[in-house]
Order: structure tokens, then C-alpha cells, then sequence
């Protein structure tokens, strides 16, 4: 562990432009750590090997390297780092880290990116170190200039004391504090004396000023002067291409500049963004659809069904599953289930800044992965990964769409400053239409299962999947697939948390040229609802209750059992429904995170299922924010409500055939049901919450529906456009 | 074509096609990033500002028909819009935050209309406004807090 002193002169730390930098080099979670001084307090560090900048004004920023999209690392993060450092809330601030794969990269993955709930799992340990180690240097610093033991000094709410009343913020002693030689090994605090870290509502989220009054900027907020705005024509059918096309009538529209044929599509190039759309309507343009895929949804999900009928390739099997089935006098019960093919639909369609002066470019945009972005911008461009700046910036919602292992935005952006030629800063921008358009979607999948029950046991079980990866070929195969079995298909599927004696979970992988990609708990979009309906039907033949029937199956799997049995004290269940109202119960793992949900369904007058209430236990180990937690849960739920009620991209030829929310419905206020979390005590280390809120809730409204008299639904989504 | 507007009280002048939403106006040349693009077809509420203190759908509203005072989030004023703003941080409404532009928009001008609105009436109001990561409940809460904490300052 060293100290640099830097670039800066000494002459700028005593006049007070200087700010205590604390970084960590921390490749794959082993390394050194790193101090040093750094610029002015308000400009980014000299040194972006930083988590914690502290300027002289005593603000602490911490840089995060995960993407703020609402699932709130900014508040995490900070909260980490003020709980070591003693801070007081005030003072803090959250600002993303710059791409650079070295220093942020997500430890659980070796990359820079955002995913599978990781954010608050793999930084727990790192920032809180980082903190623990700017206080220390605060601390001798401190001890330093009043001559007094630094064990007599203490730290609160920002302000370090000593006896004798001598009192001090932390920007008076960030310029001493830089040049201190750190220690290695700082001590971290007891989890008994947390002042902040799962003490509920101790902090609010850093972000919700700005998200409140209009000042915090997105990609497409992005701008300088001078900069054109750009949209692309992508082709209508997945697997088209650009035949040829004729610009002439766009280019005629005022405020068009220039339109280039790109690896994508058409990019129509305008001063601002209602030109570039008018220019792009005028365009003339004629697909090769020759490679394009030939098939609607519905013929896919056919054929994936009459292929499930074969088992494909063994994720999991226990004990003899034919045997079970043949057993006399069992109950064998089939249900045959499809998932369709679901768009994130952020709220903020996609869309980034770039600057390309034909030897470095810059991008400002939302970017979730960085190490995809960075080197997949810099072939596009012919450059080196290190001449690509990436700058994240705040995204508006995500739930998996920004992080795609072909970089298409990142790399769609870079063709388009690649066409027109260096010295222009451009603006891309998508609309609604090219994100449900666009693929990358939740992919169409099919489960057939099968299972059998004799005397009110469940004694065979099986559960083969068909469906695409969007694992293979992609860059994280060697991480996802093993054996030819993607991860990400059968997860949750390939474990049920039942004790089950005869067992067998397979999957089938199909090819399309339809593009598809993880979606807000990913696998378990599907595989929480095929396993929680199925087990709870099953236990509907066996006469069991469906909480103390799954109970009795859950001896092995504690922690689930634990949230189980807390959602249903939490909903009081079994206690009398109001009339035309029905519950179901449901319990799904997800990324290490635990959560059951019970939901209180009626059919509306039009027939449709109308969600009253959803209540939810999770257990996602220690509870950093338990009041972000709550918000994960509740939006998980709102998003696995319009879902599973409304969800569907259905295609036709190869065709998506809705386009916008006035067809691809989304949940709205009316739709969302009340919702009550309960977050069981957990001294076990952080995992996620973003996405773990999601699965459980679909099946949980199915058990109901099937309580009123209802079948589970099978082919989702349950409310079906006219 | 020459159009002039009048913009969070200032009058403002831009030359553009007549048939440019409003949207686009706002956030491409005044610069004024706040209102949010979101559907293009006045389906998400994203785009939400006030006109005459009602409630529009920039994104479909032709800039010659922007006749009236508009206001955007960056100046929306007065108790109602205090009220909210400070019952969305309470709440810590927001998440993505791209939609709570439009959604505080639409709630100051529910609480304008009416000032104790039932659970009903805020659903009714909030509607037209899509939040993809569902923060519904957050919002519900903070508008009731908010006509709350309006009626005691009454």
C-alpha cells in the first residue's frame, strides 16, 4: 500500500484545491490499495483509480461502478462508505465511475458491468474497506496536527473530535490526510455499533432530489452545442437487411443533414430529433428479407412444444422418473406452458452522446456494461479499447435491455459517428417503436411437465424447456453454459426446492434470428412460474395445503422455508378472504436472494384478473437500505403484475406486430396492487434485490386464480389483446 | 416557420416545421431536458407539462396549438407543486426517475383540481402515466401526504 503524491503541486494542497482520493486496486478481489491526492474538488479525480473522492469542502463522493437505474447502487454505496467513514448523510454524494475494466470491474465477473443482482453482493466488503480507510487517514491526520493518540479521537456525523474540545470537518485535513502512508489492514466496524447499514430509513436515496425536479440527465439529455441528432431505420423482420434505399425525399426534409447506410440500418442524421424522425419516415428503403426468420410466434411456439415431448439434454436427474410415472394407482398430472417473448421497455428507450475526433472517441450514455461497450466501440472505430472514454451515465430503467454482450447500442453509436466522419458530436436517439421493435427480448420459451402423485406425495417430477439461448455465442457462454446446458434456461427449474424422489429437468435449444437477451430475474421469468404453479397444482391433487404442503417438501432448504412461512404470518394466512377474492402463495430463489409472495386476486367485470394485494417476505442476507429493498420488491412486483397479465411481443413472420404501449400494454396505477414487505433478519453476507422481487409474483396470482375456480394459466400472458 | 411561446414566463421564440410537437421544441431548443420523451403518442405521460395550468401531452401537441403559458418541471411552482416535490423525496418516490417529471406534472395538477382527492381519484388522475418500474404505490402515498400537508397549512 503506498501513497503518490500525484501531479499536484504542494503549493495546491495548502491553498485547499486538493481532495483525498481512496482507491483500491482490487483485480478479481486481491491487491493492493491505493491513496493519493488528486485535483480540484469538484472536477473528477487525476486518478480514476478512486471509489471516494473528499474534496475540501468536506463533501464525500463515491464513484460507483455499477449503473444507477433505479435498483439505487448510488444510495448503497454511499451508505457503505458512511457508515465506515462516520459521515453524516449530508455530506455524501454518488457518481458513476468511468469505464476502465481494471479498476471497477464487478468482482464476481472479472468485467466491468451491471448484472444478476451483484451490485450491493460484490461491493459490500469493497467499499466498506474504502471507507474504513479514508477514516483512518482522516483519523492520524487529525491525531497528526493536535499532537494527541489517535485512539483518543472520535468520529461523528462528519466532525472529528479530541479531548480538549478540539473539533474539525474532514476537508480540513484532506490535504495531511493524502500525504499519510495507509495502513494495511484498516478494521472494519463491529456490525453492532451500524449507525446506518439496516437501520431503516436512517438515509434517503442521494437521487430522489433530482429524479424530482427535472435536473437529473439521461442519455438523451446528453447534448452540446452543435450536436445532430440521429435515428436509424432498423429493418421491419428480424434477420432483414438493407437492400437499398433512396434518400432523397429525407434529405429534402428541413433540419436533415445527412443519411448513411450503417452495419444496422439507415441513420438519418438532423439538427434536432423531430427532423431526424420526419427525415426517417421519408426514407424509401427496400429489405432483403431473404435471411429473415420465416416464422410467427405462435408457429414457434408449436413447434417448441411438439419438441418437448422428447426430452433434450439433462440439466438435472434424480431416481427413475419413468418408473414413478408408471406407479399403480398414481395421479399423473401434464400441463404444457409458453412463455411469449417480452421487451424490457425501459422507460428511457435507448440511445447515447458520442464525440469521435477520428483518433479517441467519448460516449456518454447509459451503458451497463462497460467491458462489452468499450472494446465492440473501439473495433467499430478501429481503435484501441483505451482511445474509447465511456462515460455511464443515469439510465432510465433498464431491467437487463443495456446490457447486451454484441454491444449493438454502443457499437450502433459508433457506426453512426464512424459514417458521417469525425469532428461531429452526435446524439442517438431510439424511439418507442424501435425499443419493442428491437428485440433483445425475454426469449419465447416452452416447459412441458409432468408429474405424479400417490397417497399425497409427490413422487415424480419432470420439466423439459425448449427455447433460445442468448448465452451461446455470447461472451458470457463460458460463464453461463455447461455441458451444452445454459444456466439461464433452466435455472430454478433444474433445482426446485422440494424434496422430490424422482426427478429430471431438460432443455431443448432452438435457433432464431429473432434477437434475445436476460430480462428483469431472467431464467426465473419462466421457471419460477412453470415450477411454483405446477407444485402448488400438484399439491391441489395430493389435498395439501399449498403453505404447509410445500413446507413438509422444504426440509432442506431453510431459508426459503423461513420467508415461506413469514409471507404467511405476514398475510395471515388462512384467516377468511374477502368475498370474490381468493389467495395464492408462491416462493422462489433468485441470485442468492429468497422471497415468497401471497396475492389477493378477484376477476374483474370484464373478465380480467385484478391483483388487490401482494404480500411479500424476502431474505436477501444482510438489509443494507431495507427501505430500497421494500422499493425493489414493490416495483418487482408491479413488473411481474403487467407481465404476466399483459406482456407479449407476438410476431408474425418475423414481424413484431405491437409497437408501442397503446399495444404493448404496460402496468398502470389502477393495475398496481397494494403491496406489504416483510424483510426477514439476516446477519448472512448481501445479495441482490433488483430482480429476486420478480418471480414469485406471477405464480402466486395464477394459485389464486385457480382457487377461483379458474385453471392456472398456461399460455401467458393471461389477458390477451382483442 | 417563426413561433413564439411562452415558456415557464418568459416569452420564447424558435423556428421550426409547425408540425413539431411541442416535446421536441422544449427539450431541442430551449433546452429544457427536464419533460421527458417517452411513446411519441401521448400513451407513457412522460412528456407532461401545463398549459393554462392544465395538465398536456407535449409530445403530440403541435407547436402552433402551444398557445397558452406553458410550464415545465424545472419551474413549476406554487404549494401544490411544493408540497408534492417534498412528498416525493419523503417517499423517495423515485427509481429510473425518467417518468417523475411527467408524474409529478399530472399530481401538482391533480391537487390544483382537488385538493383531498380519494384513493379513486388518484388512480383516475394518474392513469395516463406509465412508470416501468412501478413506484405506484411510493406515488399513491406521497399524494395523499402531500393533500395532507396542504390541508394543514389551509
Amino acid at each position: 500500500m503506498t501513497i503518490h503524491d500525484g501531479k499536484l503541486s504542494r503549493r495546491a494542497i495548502l491553498q485547499g484545491g486538493g481532495a483525498l482520493v481512496i482507491g483500491f486496486l482490487l483485480p478479481m478481489g486481491v491487491g493492493k490499495l491505493a491513496a493519493q491526492p488528486s485535483g480540484a474538488g469538484a472536477s473528477p479525480p487525476v486518478d480514476p483509480n478512486a471509489f471516494i473522492r473528499i474534496a475540501p469542502d468536506s463533501t464525500v463522493t463515491v464513484l460507483v461502478k455499477h449503473i444507477e437505474f433505479g435498483q439505487g447502487p448510488f444510495t448503497g454505496l454511499a451508505t457503505l462508505v458512511a457508515e465506515e467513514m462516520d459521515a453524516d448523510w449530508e455530506q455524501m454524494r454518488a457518481e458513476h465511475a468511468p469505464g476502465n475494466q481494471k479498476l471497477y470491474a464487478n468482482l464476481f465477473m472479472g468485467l466491468q458491468g451491471t448484472g444478476g443482482s451483484t451490485a450491493m453482493a460484490n461491493s459490500y466488503m469493497q467499499m466498506r474497506k474504502a471507507g474504513a480507510l479514508a477514516r483512518w487517514m482522516l483519523v492520524n491526520a487529525a491525531a497528526q496536527r493536535w499532537g494527541v493518540p489517535a485512539d483518543q479521537i472520535s468520529v461523528k456525523n462528519g466532525i472529528l473530535s479530541a479531548p480538549g474540545g478540539k473539533q474539525g470537518k474532514f476537508g480540513d485535513f484532506v490535504a495531511a490526510a493524502a500525504k499519510l502512508t495507509a495502513p494495511q489492514d484498516v478494521p472494519l466496524k463491529d456490525a453492532t455499533k451500524f449507525n446506518l447499514i439496516g437501520r431503516d430509513r436512517s438515509v434517503g436515496r442521494v437521487d430522489s432530489l433530482e429524479k424530482s425536479n427535472g435536473k437529473a440527465k439521461f442519455s438523451i439529455d446528453q447534448w452540446e452545442p452543435g450536436t445532430l441528432t440521429v435515428v436509424v431505420a432498423h429493418p421491419p423482420r428480424f434477420g432483414a437487411t438493407v437492400a437499398r434505399f433512396d434518400a432523397t425525399q429525407a434529405l429534402a426534409v428541413k433540419g436533415v443533414v445527412a443519411v448513411k447506410q450503417i452495419p444496422s440500418g439507415i441513420a438519418v442524421y438532423a439538427e434536432s430529433t423531430w427532423p431526424a424522425i420526419k427525415g426517417r419516415k421519408a426514407l424509401a428503403i427496400t429489405w432483403d428479407e431473404s435471411k429473415a426468420e420465416p416464422r410467427g410466434s405462435a408457429e414457434m411456439a408449436a413447434s417448441y412444444l411438439a419438441k418437448a415431448r422428447t426430452p433434450g439434454k439433462t440439466a438435472k436427474a434424480n431416481g427413475n422418473v419413468d418408473a414413478a410415472f408408471a406407479t399403480p394407482g398414481a395421479t399423473v398430472v401434464e400441463m404444457d406452458y409458453v412463455f411469449p417473448y417480452l421487451a424490457h421497455a425501459p422507460m428511457e428507450p435507448l440511445g447515447g452522446y458520442i464525440e469521435w475526433d477520428g483518433k479517441t472517441a467519448t460516449a456518454r450514455f447509459g451503458s451497463q456494461f462497460p467491458s462489452f461497450d468499450q472494446p465492440a466501440m473501439a473495433k467499430a472505430l478501429g481503435i484501441s479499447p483505451e482511445q474509447v472514454k465511456i462515460e455511464p451515465v443515469l439510465a432510465g430503467g433498464s431491467f437487463g435491455r443495456r446490457a447486451t454482450g454484441d454491444a449493438h447500442l454502443a457499437v450502433e453509436l459508433a457506426e453512426c459517428a464512424k459514417a458521417i466522419g469525425p469532428g461531429k458530436k452526435l446524439r442517438l436517439t431510439w424511439t418507442r417503436e424501435d425499443d419493442i421493435h428491437g428485440g433483445y427480448y425475454r426469449p419465447l420459451v416452452v416447459h412441458r411437465m409432468k408429474g405424479a402423485v400417490k397417497d399425497g406425495k409427490i413422487i415424480g417430477w419432470t420439466d423439459s424447456i425448449v427455447g433460445q439461448s442468448f448465452a451461446i455465442g455470447g461472451p458470457m457462454e463460458q460463464m453461463m453454459v455447461q455441458n451444452g446446458i445454459d444456466a439461464t434456461m433452466v435455472e430454478g427449474s433444474d433445482k426446485p426446492p422440494y424434496e422430490i424422489p424422482n426427478f429430471r429437468c431438460d432443455a431443448s435449444i432452438d435457433q432464431s434470428p429473432v434477437t434475445t437477451l436476460w430480462w428483469r430475474s431472467v431464467g426465473h421469468t419462466h421457471t419460477g412460474y412453470a415450477v411454483e404453479t405446477f407444485v402448488d397444482r400438484l399439491l391441489e391433487v395430493a389435498k395439501k395445503d399449498p403453505v404447509a404442503g410445500r413446507l413438509e417438501l422444504m426440509s432442506a432448504e431453510p431459508r426459503a422455508a423461513a420467508v415461506l412461512k413469514a409471507v404467511a404470518k405476514l398475510a395471515n394466512w388462512g384467516s377468511p378472504v374477502p368475498k370474490g377474492r381468493a389467495r395464492g402463495v408462491a416462493v422462489v430463489e433468485s441470485f442468492s436472494t429468497f422471497v415468497a409472495e401471497i396475492a389477493e386476486v378477484s376477476i374483474d367485470e370484464n373478465g380480467e384478473p385484478k391483483v388487490h394485494k401482494v404480500w411479500a417476505a424476502v431474505d436477501c442476507g444482510v438489509a443494507v437500505n431495507p427501505d430500497i429493498i421494500r422499493a425493489q420488491v414493490e416495483g418487482g412486483i408491479g413488473y411481474a403484475t403487467g407481465h404476466i397479465l399483459y406482456g407479449e411481443v407476438p410476431l408474425t413472420a418475423g414481424r413484431p406486430t405491437v409497437s408501442n404501449f397503446n399495444d404493448y400494454r404496460s402496468l398502470r396505477i389502477m393495475e398496481m396492487p397494494e403491496v406489504e414487505v416483510v424483510i426477514v433478519p439476516s446477519s448472512a453476507p448481501p445479495t441482490g434485490i433488483g430482480e429476486p422481487g420478480v418471480p414469485p409474483c406471477g405464480p402466486a396470482i395464477a394459485n389464486a386464480l385457480a382457487k377461483l375456480g379458474r385453471d392456472r394459466p398456461t399460455h401467458l400472458p393471461m389477458v390477451r389483446q382483442a | 416557420m417563426i413561433f413564439k411561446l411562452k415558456v415557464n414566463g418568459a416569452e420564447r421564440q424558435v423556428d421550426v416545421d409547425e408540425d413539431t410537437p411541442l416535446l421536441w421544441v422544449l427539450r431541442d431548443n430551449l433546452g429544457l431536458t427536464g419533460t421527458k420523451f417517452g411513446c411519441g403518442v401521448a400513451m407513457c405521460g412522460a412528456c407532461t407539462v401545463h398549459m393554462d395550468d392544465q395538465p398536456m401531452r407535449s409530445c403530440t401537441l403541435p407547436v402552433g396549438e402551444a398557445t397558452g403559458e406553458i410550464t415545465t418541471i424545472e419551474s413549476v411552482n406554487g404549494k401544490e407543486a411544493k408540497a408534492i416535490q417534498t412528498a416525493w423525496v419523503a417517499h423517495d418516490v423515485p427509481q429510473c426517475g425518467y417518468c417523475q417529471s411527467g408524474q409529478i406534472m399530472t399530481a401538482v395538477a391533480l391537487l390544483r383540481e382537488q385538493p383531498k382527492p380519494s384513493d379513486q381519484d388518484i388512480d383516475l388522475a394518474m392513469n395516463g402515466n406509465i412508470c416501468r418500474c412501478a413506484t405506484y404505490v411510493r406515488i399513491r402515498a406521497a399524494i395523499r401526504d402531500a393533500a395532507k400537508a396542504l390541508e394543514k397549512q389551509a
